[in-house]
């Protein structure tokens, strides 16, 4: 009984009932770390509602942190006039869009099958996944793009039904190579993993099939880790940079963060640069404050098992 | 008799996926279980192991993207063009009458110039090709490093320099903030997520942002050092400068990255049963012996994780020195990985990227393996 109390009264002696210096510092030492993470974003949101002249001469105080003087949202229409925003947006949430929901089926259907199925060679194969944890996506982009080049496509459009070759210059060539992945194959596997075993044999006593298991019974109930999977997924699809760089020359088809290349060409305009950027991060740091407990638990949920 | 005659009716598709005398309900099992992991089995195959496996391909074959000759194999050669370093040394010229160094209007020595031993000197056949990529003196004598590839050797060291310096002081910090972080006081889920929000802005937003930060004329930094040190900083031009950019590039990476293993931290703290502390309370351990002795070891399994993934990220290091500097100045950001893209997509030297990839490849696996190696569980 006694040695319980002991680390109660410790920690007491340290934190007199309510304010104290050392709670103090350590409030002052949060914000101050806290400053440094924020400071930057700020500087960005605010710097992209100021005239050019104006965010030059702010950064030279620390005005450059406040929305002061003369705003407006002028910096987002010339960044607007520069790129074609719809089509970008429109693109990246499509191309992101889809290749969540279908990844989530693949893998998903994958970890199952992995994780609680039983066929040949399934230790082999789901090793040789594993592996490729370790590859970079930038060291296999070259011969990739050779692939995607050489692989046909059934067009179907208003236009008639034909068969392309080719990928590039596409939505499909944004999201087919990345609806599959490893790691997510590995966070579903892991979560299935954990399920009670007895649940499965329930139901396979039941009559069910191995699919139906799989849709009636597991999907249900993995509700925390298809919102690790999607979170995790949309912030790579989001993000994406270096392959729609490489396979998509044609405006149409580009998403939003290639579109970041167009400020730096002849004249660089910083506030148009920082009202682009803050629309680019904007949406996404909305959706993370609203959600930032599950977001944060997806994180946190890829280390621990890892 | 009877298992003999199910065996002959099963066909032998099936029996690849079960065995031949498997009953009916587990043969059914496994073709359903390989039906459900084909799509993910058949488009990592497509778009990960076989682009891989070709990138080993064509590091032995001069493959270009568009190119009027034939592609061949080529053995090693590519290997030897990126990887051949020598070291070589020239002793001074000497004054043929006097036997003293002829000494140049500054009173240094002169040398032969390295030109005549590189560019086609039949005397010196393992030197063709190569070209200086740092050089010292040991007395009088100079000494050369020579490298067929000067630019990657850059890009190797900078990679290098990078993920030593990044892993540690990347995840030392993270922990820091998830000891932090891991108090009860009031609001201190505001400060969780305030650290965590860099994580979900993008690298290559971050990038852009940064580059303003680190401006020369109207930079942030610059800014906030001059006030810190009442106008006695002087403006630098950070990314400007071949000695600041690579760590400037090192501390905006860690900026935007710490939030992340500081949450995969803090997972690891919570997890440590908060019984062991108070066993550590009775056996009267301080504050320090507590971390050394209960935290720490409880946490080995997320250090490994954490290390493992900082050094992964640190040597794909790309989308910052694509957005912030593209290699300069004067190569002292280059990178293997934007090597890597400029030789295989920008150049079309496709036979020359997918070399460096192999090369990266395996400087990430011995590199895991390593670490994995160093932070094993040890079992008494």
């Amino acid at each position: 009984m006694t040695t319980q109390a002991q680390p109660i009264t410790r920690s007491r002696l340290f934190l007199p009932s309510g304010f104290s210096i050392s709670l103090a510092g350590k409030y002052t030492l949060l914000i101050l770390v806290a400053l440094i993470f924020v400071l930057p974003i700020l500087f960005m949101i605010f710097s992209s509602l100021k005239p050019e002249e104006q965010l030059l001469r702010d950064t030279a105080s620390f005005r450059a942190f406040l929305p002061v003087g003369n705003l407006s949202l002028q910096n987002y229409e010339d960044a607007f006039r520069r790129v074609p925003m719809t089509t970008f947006v429109g693109n990246s949430i499509l191309v992101t869009a889809t290749t969540v929901a279908l990844g989530l089926v693949v893998n998903s259907m994958a970890a199952f099958s992995f994780a609680l199925l039983r066929w040949r060679a399934k230790n082999t194969i789901f090793s040789v996944i594993l592996a490729t944890f370790i590859v970079p996506f930038e060291t296999f982009a070259i011969p990739l793009l050779l692939i995607v080049n050489t692989l046909p496509w059934l067009h179907i459009g208003l236009d008639g039904i034909y068969i392309t070759q080719g990928w590039l210059n596409s939505h499909h060539v944004q999201i087919i190579p990345f609806i599959a992945s490893a790691f997510q194959i590995f966070l579903f596997y892991s979560f299935f993993k954990d399920l009670p075993q007895e649940i499965v044999e329930a139901a396979r006593i039941d009559g069910a099939n191995s699919f139906q298991i799989y849709w009636r019974i597991i999907i249900p109930i993995s509700g925390p880790v298809i919102a690790t999977a999607t979170i995790l997924r949309i912030l790579d699809m989001w993000n994406q940079f270096l392959w729609p760089l490489i396979v998509v020359q044609q405006e149409e088809y580009r998403p939003v963060m290639v579109g970041l290349q167009y400020f730096f060409q002849l004249d660089i305009a910083w506030g148009e640069i920082m009202a682009y950027l803050s629309t680019l991060t904007i949406p996404v740091l909305i959706v993370y404050l609203l959600l930032q407990r599950t977001f944060i638990e997806s994180i946190a949920s890829t280390g621990v098992k890892g | 008799m009877a298992t003999d005659t199910a065996r002959k009716s099963v066909p032998l598709w099936s029996r690849l996926l079960a065995p031949a005398n498997a009953p009916t309900y587990q043969r059914k099992e496994a073709i359903i279980g390989w039906l459900m992991a084909a799509p993910a089995i058949i488009l990592i195959f497509t778009f990960l192991i076989l682009p891989f496996f070709m990138a080993f391909g064509f590091a032995f074959t001069n493959q270009r993207l568009i190119s009027p000759n034939p592609t061949e194999f080529v053995g090693w050669r590519n290997f030897q063009n990126l990887l051949t370093v020598r070291t070589f040394t020239l002793d001074p010229l000497l004054d043929e009458e006097t036997g003293l160094p002829v000494l140049d209007e500054d009173g240094n020595p002169t040398y032969p110039r390295l030109r005549d031993y590189t560019r086609g000197n039949p005397d010196y056949p393992e030197l063709d090709g190569l070209r200086e990529w740092f050089s010292w003196n040991i007395g009088e004598t100079r000494v050369y490093m020579l490298a067929s590839d000067v630019l990657f050797m850059k890009a190797l060291f900078n990679t290098t320099l990078f993920v030593l310096f990044v892993a540690p002081i990347q995840g030392g910090l993270a922990l820091l903030l998830a000891l932090l972080i891991n108090q009860k006081l009031r609001g201190i889920n505001i400060f969780r997520t305030v650290y965590f929000m860099p994580v979900v802005t993008s690298l290559i937003v971050v990038s852009f942002l940064w580059r303003f930060i680190y401006d020369g004329q109207n930079g942030m930094l610059n800014t906030i050092l001059s006030a810190i040190t009442f106008g006695a900083f002087q403006p630098h031009d950070w990314l400007g400068d071949p000695s600041t950019a690579l760590w400037s590039i090192l501390i905006m990476s860690v900026w935007q990255g710490v939030g992340f293993h500081m949450v995969i931290w803090l997972a690891g703290l919570q997890n440590i049963p908060g019984t062991l502390y108070e066993a550590a309370s009775i056996d009267g351990a301080g504050r320090w012996q507590k971390f050394r002795f209960v935290t720490w070891p409880g946490l080995r399994s997320t250090a490994v994780f954490v290390l493992v993934v900082i050094t992964m990220q640190a040597f794909s290091l790309y989308a910052q020195i694509q957005a912030m500097t593209r290699g300069g100045p004067l190569d002292s950001t280059q990178s293997i990985v934007f090597q890597t893209v400029i030789r295989g997509y920008e150049k079309q030297d496709i036979a020359g990227g997918s070399t460096i990839s192999v090369v990266l490849f395996f400087f990430v696996l011995i590199i895991t393996l390593v670490q994995r190696y160093l932070t094993r569980e040890k079992t008494a």
